[in-house]
């Protein structure tokens, strides 16, 4: 059905879809509105699901990973402090093979308390274990958080995945939304290592060296495989739905002399960049990160490439120019922009382009060239 | 009011909501404490109404800090004050969510431990600060962003929890009573050990009534008996003087409930059951205090 | 593009107003989207939303600096805030006011958008409705549709007065 919602309604919306068994969260700002909205549907009956209202976010990942382990769908969503709060379950939902799908709505962290958008909270936690997809529309939130489902419960991962969307820029905004008839796309929950009391096994008891050492092997296995699963889930989207997804969403790309990598919304706001250098006569392309774990191949040879960080990495740069340089060899031009909801314009990553410093590095208004 | 100083410590520029009363309570908390103290502040509507960088509606200073980090914060502070050999108030300024919720463990073990410190929860009964979801404050029955349809469950009760502690000092207030307010944070801080102070502080978007009613709604809690004013040196109990009379003869609970519109479409047998408990309450502490076990 | 901001204090409807244009541009056949802005602010501090429609997707997220059109919901704003700020030339300003405002240059229009509300008796929790009347401003000045404007506010909200006030505001405007 065609309608309009904000980013988090459209979450609220595809978890609804899905129909957890059981989905607890906390609530903090920009993410409330999936909480609440998910809190109505259940008191309407509208959604036959267990909210469980927890009193914090560390309980929260704790009782998903009871719920999921019990046997059921699970969901909870975040953000930032929140997000932080939970780590320790979060690395914990990972290691226990629990296929739980959480909305991270990216957003600074204190102090100065700050409620806009950044990345380093869903960075802080990549690694985790946890498959972490960033979105650039209210669209694409609704149909990350539907395939999210059925890649975190494929055999073949058995791992969480995090989708995250920017902090009011987008969990805010309202744009057009086409909500699906799901039919059979999500298979029912199976989770082979459910609690079955007539196969009562020990779950995480002390666990020598040598197994612990091959656990955390099968985690990077399955996150290996995901690559495939990911693309497996997104083309049967594509097929049911006619929306397509990749690990990157390219942009006037096939000529480009140079190219912005950047993730989310931003990466969105980078296309029209694009149209505008385009119409000067710049060979310019767009790549927006849509997948950061598992990381994608990227192929970028031979251009220039100014990677825009909402993030950073302290004492050593940001965090999606590193991964692309060690990832590719390529040395980018390094943009540090829109921390704690700075604006960033299309006029401003235009700037980013026409004056870029390929191996350098530059905070958006804040340092030169370093 | 006279015994109260005219010094200001939080001015008239906060960004609260008109009627908030939690900020009116906080103007008399400070005015109790004086200069030289510390406010160590969670994530709550105080640390938005305080207003934003590099502004600031405080006189003392503040230390903002993470949603369950409060009293963790502070022990570590009042520690370092006496390692100093300073006599700094440290006060911790929590709402519910922050107390209740997710900072009951810092809470717990800062009692334990016997920190040095004025702990302060005004209770608003849900989360404001992010737009009134329910909190473990929130009274059965009351309709919050994510209890549509009315909290099945009661209001948990944080003063025994924190009676388990056996602080030396501890109370209860009202937004409505300011002065009996101010009195119990003087002899709070005249205390070694570990303080704590349970105001109940009513917000017109929450509860959803005019703001004018603000003064009005703490009176209606204390007169109905909803909300008991009292205080426990060493453990000995004693209500305070307008929760006497309330008590011999609480007003009708409807009359509390009325003017709320977080108890519209109340159920009649969650009413009584709101009346039971008040009941209950009533009738414990009267028979503490007048030393019937 | 066209591009709409609209000033209102916290809890007059703002925000509301934007999503219900969003919806009716949308309606209308058009791309469409509403942003709310935040501040780290409380009810009745001034806000603004942005509403962008265009007859292509919208990839613009940031924010509007150069608007085609101003909304003030609350004139009293004008006092704190420059809603003219980056207006273009031949912008329109709209404000909910029964007289002319001084010192609005542009395309000034005024519509008493309070009391068509008060007159539907649109008063919640003691403030009268503004983002339904609006809408019928809208239509007027030629943002939306009259049909898409009304088929908004019904998918929106339940109560018809609605519908009368925006129709009402849609009569009374001066174009
Ligand atoms: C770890 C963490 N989770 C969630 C939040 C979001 N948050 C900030 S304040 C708040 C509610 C505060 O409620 P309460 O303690 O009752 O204070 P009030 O806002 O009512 O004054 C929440 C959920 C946060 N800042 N940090
Ligand atoms: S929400 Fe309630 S407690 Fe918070 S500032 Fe407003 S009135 Fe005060
Ligand atoms: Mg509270």
């Amino acid at each position: 059905m065609l309608t309009i919602a904000t980013g988090n309604r459209a979450v609220a919306d595809a978890v609804k879809a899905a129909k957890p068994g059981v989905i607890a969260a906390y609530p903090i700002t920009p993410q409330t509105e999936i909480v609440e909205q998910i809190a109505e549907y259940v008191t309407a009956g509208d959604l036959d699901s267990r909210y469980i209202p927890v009193e914090s976010e560390h309980s929260a990942m704790a009782a998903c990973i009871g719920a999921s382990v019990g046997g059921v769908r699970t969901f909870t969503a975040t953000s930032s402090h929140g997000l932080l709060y939970m780590h320790e379950m979060v690395h914990w939902a990972a290691g226990a093979r629990l296929p739980i799908v959480m909305a991270n709505v990216n957003r600074a962290l204190g102090p100065g308390w700050n409620t806009w958008a950044e990345h380093t909270d869903a960075f802080s936690q990549r690694d985790t274990g946890w498959l972490q997809v960033f979105v650039g529309t209210v669209q694409e939130a609704y149909d990350a958080t539907l395939m999210a489902f059925k890649i975190a419960e494929d055999e073949r991962v058995l791992l969480p995945v995090m989708v995250n969307l920017d902090g009011f820029t987008l969990s805010h905004i309202t744009q057009s939304l086409d909500t699906v008839e799901l039919g059979d796309f999500l298979p029912p929950f199976r989770l082979p290592h459910a609690i079955d009391t007539s196969n009562p096994l020990g779950y995480g008891p002390m666990t020598g060296p040598a197994d612990y050492f091959r656990f955390r092997w099968d985690i990077e296995r399955s996150m290996r495989d995901a690559r495939g699963v990911i693309t497996e889930v997104e083309r049967e989207f594509a097929e049911r739905f006619g929306r397509s997804y990749g690990p990157t969403e390219e942009y006037r790309c096939e000529d480009a002399d140079v190219v912005v990598v950047a993730m989310g919304t931003l990466g969105k706001e980078a296309e029209v960049a694009i149209d505008r250098l385009r119409d000067e006569g710049v060979r310019a392309g767009s790549m927006r990160l849509r997948w950061f774990r598992p990381f994608p191949d990227l192929d970028l040879s031979g251009r220039d490439v100014v990677v825009i960080d909402r993030d950073y990495s302290f004492g050593f740069g940001g965090v999606v120019a590193h991964s692309l340089k060690s990832k590719t060899g390529i040395e980018p031009y390094s943009v540090i922009a829109g921390l704690g909801g700075q604006e960033v314009t299309y006029n401003d990553i235009a700037d980013f382009v026409r004056n870029r410093h390929p191996g350098k590095e530059m905070w958006f208004g804040v340092s030169d060239h370093v | 009011m006279s015994a109260i100083p005219k010094e200001e410590y939080l001015y008239k520029c906060t960004s609260a909501c008109a009627g908030c009363s939690s900020s009116l309570c906080l103007r008399y908390v400070l005015k109790a404490a004086g200069p030289d103290s510390v406010l160590v502040v969670p994530a709550c509507c105080t640390s938005v109404i305080q207003g934003i960088y590099p502004g600031t509606a405080m006189n003392v200073p503040v230390y903002n800090v993470a949603f369950a980090a409060a009293a963790a914060c502070a022990s570590g502070m009042s520690e370092a004050f006496a390692a100093l050999g300073r006599e700094t108030n440290v006060i911790v300024y929590a709402g519910d969510g922050g107390t209740v919720d997710i900072g009951i463990q810092a809470l717990s073990g800062a009692f334990e431990r016997g920190t040095n410190f004025l702990y302060i929860c005004y209770d608003n009964e849900a989360y404001g600060n992010t737009g009134m979801q329910r909190s473990g404050a929130t009274p059965l029955g009351a309709r919050t962003t994510t209890t549509p349809g009315g909290k099945p469950t009661t209001k948990k009760d944080l003063d025994r929890i924190v009676e388990a502690h056996n602080p030396p000092y501890m109370a209860t207030a009202c937004s409505a009573y300011p002065l009996d307010l101010y009195k119990k944070v003087q002899k709070a801080l005249s205390i070694e050990g570990p303080k704590f102070i349970h105001i109940l502080a009513p917000c017109p978007p929450g509860w959803r009534y005019p703001t004018e009613k603000t003064v009005e709604m703490g009176k209606l809690a204390v007169k109905t008996g909803t909300w008991i004013l009292y205080e426990r040196e060493f453990g000995k109990l004693a209500i305070s003087g307008p929760s006497k009379a309330a008590m011999k003869r609480p007003a009708p609970l409807e009359d509390y409930i009325r003017g709320q519109g977080r108890f519209k479409n109340l159920s009649p047998e969650t009413l009584d059951l709101m009346r039971q408990q008040v009941q209950q309450n009533i009738q414990r502490l009267s028979r503490e205090e007048a030393g019937v076990c | 593009m066209y591009e709409i901001r609209i000033h209102s204090r916290g809890g007059q409807g703002g925000v509301t107003a934007a999503k219900l244009l969003a919806l009716a541009a949308f309606r209308d056949g058009k791309h469409a989207t509403a942003c709310p802005f935040y501040g780290a602010e409380r009810r009745g501090a001034p806000v603004v939303s942005f509403v962008r429609i265009d007859d292509e997707p919208i990839k613009v997220y940031s924010q509007i600096h150069e608007p085609d059109l101003v909304i003030v919901l609350d004139t009293s704003i004008m006092d704190v805030v420059d809603v003219l700020d980056g207006l273009k030339a031949d912008g329109t300003v709209l404000l909910n006011s029964a007289h002319p405002v001084a010192g609005c240059n542009g395309t000034c229009r005024h519509v008493d958008l309070t009391g068509i509300a008060l007159a539907q008796n649109l008063v919640v929790a003691g403030s009268p409705i503004l983002n339904t009347p609006v809408l019928g401003a809208l239509a007027k000045v030629g943002i939306v549709t009259l049909p898409s404007a009304l088929q908004a506010i019904r998918e929106m909200f339940s109560d018809e007065r609605n519908v009368k006030a925006a129709e009402a505001a849609y009569e009374e405007l001066k174009i």
